[in-house]
């Protein structure tokens, strides 16, 4: 589904990725850990098509495709997802305009009609129930207001509603109490199907005890220094990340 | 904005302007010019009688001593008064009593707009006076009115058939020597709409009116005359597209507004009238007075306007709040891109006591435009316990274009409380982003973050118009941004 290979990237002529091979299969998800400043938002961020940085050598494949030569809209009508780090607030834009005019968006690439109001609604309140998210959250403005859980929440509520087939999580996990990472990996849980897959991007280990991963790559330096299955996750919790950066240094 | 989302918003030029067509109809003008034979001649064409005509040489002896204010953020080269034509109806032999005895012509140039005047009738409960030029060709729902006293009718008509309320209240919120341009609008006005809603009855439809400029080089000067009796209600709509063409056309109108005791009138605007091209070339100047007397207690008026069009806006739609516990509303969106100058906002003047006034107003400006709000709050001596609320915000789109505010408060009495807030934000490249990272593109990504920005605005139309408010919007970004 996506392969990533060589990849190298800078921001303001800083190379942040330096080299990065990945290959993410359907039915598939994949940990990227590392400790700050790894280089772990900035590959969420590139995947996502953002374009602040600059992709100096590699190659991306989505689904057969250059992804580098794809807009971020048409990677998003293409089943790409990123739940971001840090959702932005668009006042005046009620939640559930912007949900459902993206639903539709990614129906119409699709061929599908676009859904109507009373199938809308339908649709949502399940998911809505799933995130532990109150029907008067649509109808408030997109993020404003919002607490930190609350964002992100509505960050795996949109995830469950436009279905993705790659998602992306940057950093979800950050900044949550226990419940709210219970509803982020349940989210995610829920979703997990033999066609799709994630790439869950993440600081701490404690999200893994509720999403299992089938890989665990850890980043060092804009590098992946490391892969492992799930109990790569454990012992990086135990022993840190200082006993991997010499191992990087190396590679 | 990053620099490549810059270069983007730059490189998206302009979407041609959807409303530029000019109808071919034969036109009965008079010849360019300003002086009293023309002013005589004009009000003989509209069969007047003999105090209209003295009204307006008045006003006319008043505008020749009086010179064009300029303390407005606004560059535009000097009008010649003497250039314009005053006068020009569509050629018409008897008024028509129906739909089908109105040019055909007419109808299809409604049509294009998106009035089709007979499904309104049919339809949407909608009362339409629509002014061509400058006569009225079709009123609607005229019948149903009547029944409940209420008048909707072409100034020129209620001339005609009201002088006595005409004689009352014309002029009497903004007076023939108010200014420069309501002066010139007194002298040459020619049509415009007139309600009259008596004693206690709510008007049950939304009354409306398109405006049209047509023939070239005439200039048009709507005048418009809003009564609401004791314990009335009327919401008035006004919305207003125009032809295309190269010559700047003068647009000068004054709307006056009185509330009687415990009456309430909404006025809403929606214009977009040719702002001119990208390089700036053409577009029209428009300089209007609208002012709205709170005269009774209790009384309530509200302005709301999205304004889009025109190379030139100077605009103040005001409430003066002479009624004790009177309201006063201003609700505006303006919108500029390119080389559009717009300097609008609202005058508030409190006299009555526990008088309340609201301003809310969103300006956006893109391309090279520049947008000014200009407002004054006002309280009087006597004006005990008078409370403001005062929002103003600027949107920036791009690096080019200018937002700036006058916010004016004059206050003479210690009990006031006044509020103030502004904001001036730009669209951000992080918003841009996490829209089309929803598979939302570029073009309606910023559409969607600047009719946000618009709700509050838009949340007081009425709701067909909301929807006409978006698009045109929308329509205006799509030339800008994207």
């Amino acid at each position: 589904m996506l392969e990533i290979k060589n990849l190298h990237t800078a921001i303001d002529g800083n190379e942040i990725l330096r080299g990065i091979d990945l290959e993410v299969n359907k039915g598939q998800i994949h940990a990227i850990m590392g400790p700050n400043g790894s280089g772990k938002s900035t590959l969420a961020n590139v995947l996502a098509g953002k374009d602040d940085y600059e992709v100096i050598e590699g190659s991306i494949t989505y689904q057969g495709e250059d992804l580098l030569e794809m807009e971020p809209e048409d990677r998003a009508r293409n089943g790409m997802f990123l739940a971001f780090q840090y959702p932005v607030e668009i006042p005046g834009v009620s939640n559930s305009y912007l949900l459902k005019t993206a639903l539709n968006e990614i129906r119409k690439h699709q061929g599908m009609e676009e859904i109507d109001a009373a199938d809308f609604l339908a649709l949502i309140k399940d998911k809505l129930n799933s995130v532990d998210m109150d029907p008067g959250f649509m109808s408030r403005p997109v993020n404003q207001g919002f607490s930190g859980g609350e964002k992100k929440r509505n960050e795996i509520l949109q995830m469950s509603v436009l279905d993705p087939t790659l998602s992306v999580l940057d950093e979800t996990d950050s900044g949550l109490d226990i419940d709210a990472l219970k509803i982020v990996a349940n989210g995610v849980n829920r979703l997990r199907r033999d066609d799709n897959a994630f790439l869950i991007v993440t600081h701490y280990q404690r999200l893994l005890q509720y999403i299992v991963p089938d890989y665990v790559h850890v980043l060092y330096r804009g590098k992946i220094v490391k892969s492992g299955d799930k109990e790569l996750a454990f012992e990086l919790e135990e022993k840190g990340y200082d006993w991997l950066k010499n191992n990087g240094r190396e590679s | 904005m990053s620099a490549t989302e810059l270069e983007k918003i730059q490189s998206y030029q302009n979407k041609e302007y959807k409303y530029g067509f000019v109808t071919d109809i034969e036109a009965d003008t008079l010849p360019p010019g300003l002086n009293e034979d023309i002013i005589r001649a004009l009000s003989a064409k509209k069969n007047e009688p003999e105090f209209m005509i003295e009204w307006r040489l008045k006003a006319f002896k008043k505008w020749k001593t009086m010179t064009e204010p300029n303390w407005a953020k606004l560059g535009y080269p000097p009008v010649d008064y003497q250039k314009i034509r005053y006068y020009s109806a569509p050629k018409k032999k008897d008024q028509p009593k129906s739909l089908d005895e109105v040019d055909p012509e007419l109808l299809r140039t409604y049509e294009k707009l998106g009035i089709p005047l007979a499904e309104q009738e049919r339809l949407a409960g909608v009362a339409v006076d629509a002014v061509f030029d400058s006569v009225s060709v079709a009123t609607t729902f005229k019948e149903k009115l009547s029944e409940l006293g209420i008048i909707f009718m072409s100034m020129s008509e209620a001339v005609q058939h009201h002088p006595e309320l005409v004689k009352k209240y014309l002029g009497s919120v903004v007076p023939p020597g108010d200014n420069f341009f309501a002066s010139l609008n007194s002298a040459v006005f020619s049509d415009g709409s007139f309600v009259y809603v008596p004693k206690g009855v709510r008007c049950p439809m939304e009354l409306s009116t398109y405006f049209r400029i047509n023939a070239a080089d005439t200039g048009q000067f709507e005048r418009t005359l809003i009564i609401a009796e004791e314990g009335s209600y009327v919401s008035y709509l006004e919305g207003c597209t125009a032809p295309m063409r190269d010559e700047n056309q003068l647009h000068a109108a004054v709307v006056e507004l009185i509330a009687h005791k415990d009456a309430e009138i909404k006025y809403s605007t929606v214009q977009n009238w040719y702002p001119g091209d990208e390089q700036g070339k053409g577009g029209i100047f428009n300089f209007v007075t609208k002012r709205g007397l709170a005269e009774g207690e209790n009384s309530k008026i509200s302005w709301t306007q999205v304004e889009t069009g025109s190379a030139i806006t100077w605009k103040y739609p005001s409430v003066v709040l002479k009624g004790d516990h009177s309201v006063g509303e201003f609700y505006s969106v303006a919108m500029t891109n390119n080389y559009q100058q717009a300097d609008t906002g609202t005058k508030m003047t409190h006299l009555g006591k526990n008088t309340k006034s609201t301003i809310v107003s969103k300006g956006i400006s893109a391309g090279s435009s520049n947008n000014s709000y200009r407002g004054l709050v006002k309280v009087g001596k006597k004006a005990e316990n008078a409370r403001n609320f005062s929002q103003c915000d600027s949107l920036l789109i791009g690096n080019r274009c200018g937002a700036h505010t006058f916010p004016y408060i004059d206050i003479q009495n210690p009990t006031a409380q006044m509020e103030h807030e502004a904001t001036t934000s730009k669209i951000g490249d992080d918003q841009i982003f996490y829209l089309k990272q929803r598979g939302i593109d570029e073009e309606n990504a910023i559409s969607m973050i600047v009719n946000g920005y618009c709700r509050e605005v838009f949340k007081e139309l009425p709701m067909e118009f909301a929807v006409e408010a978006q698009n045109l919007l929308s329509l205006s970004l799509e030339g800008s941004v994207g």
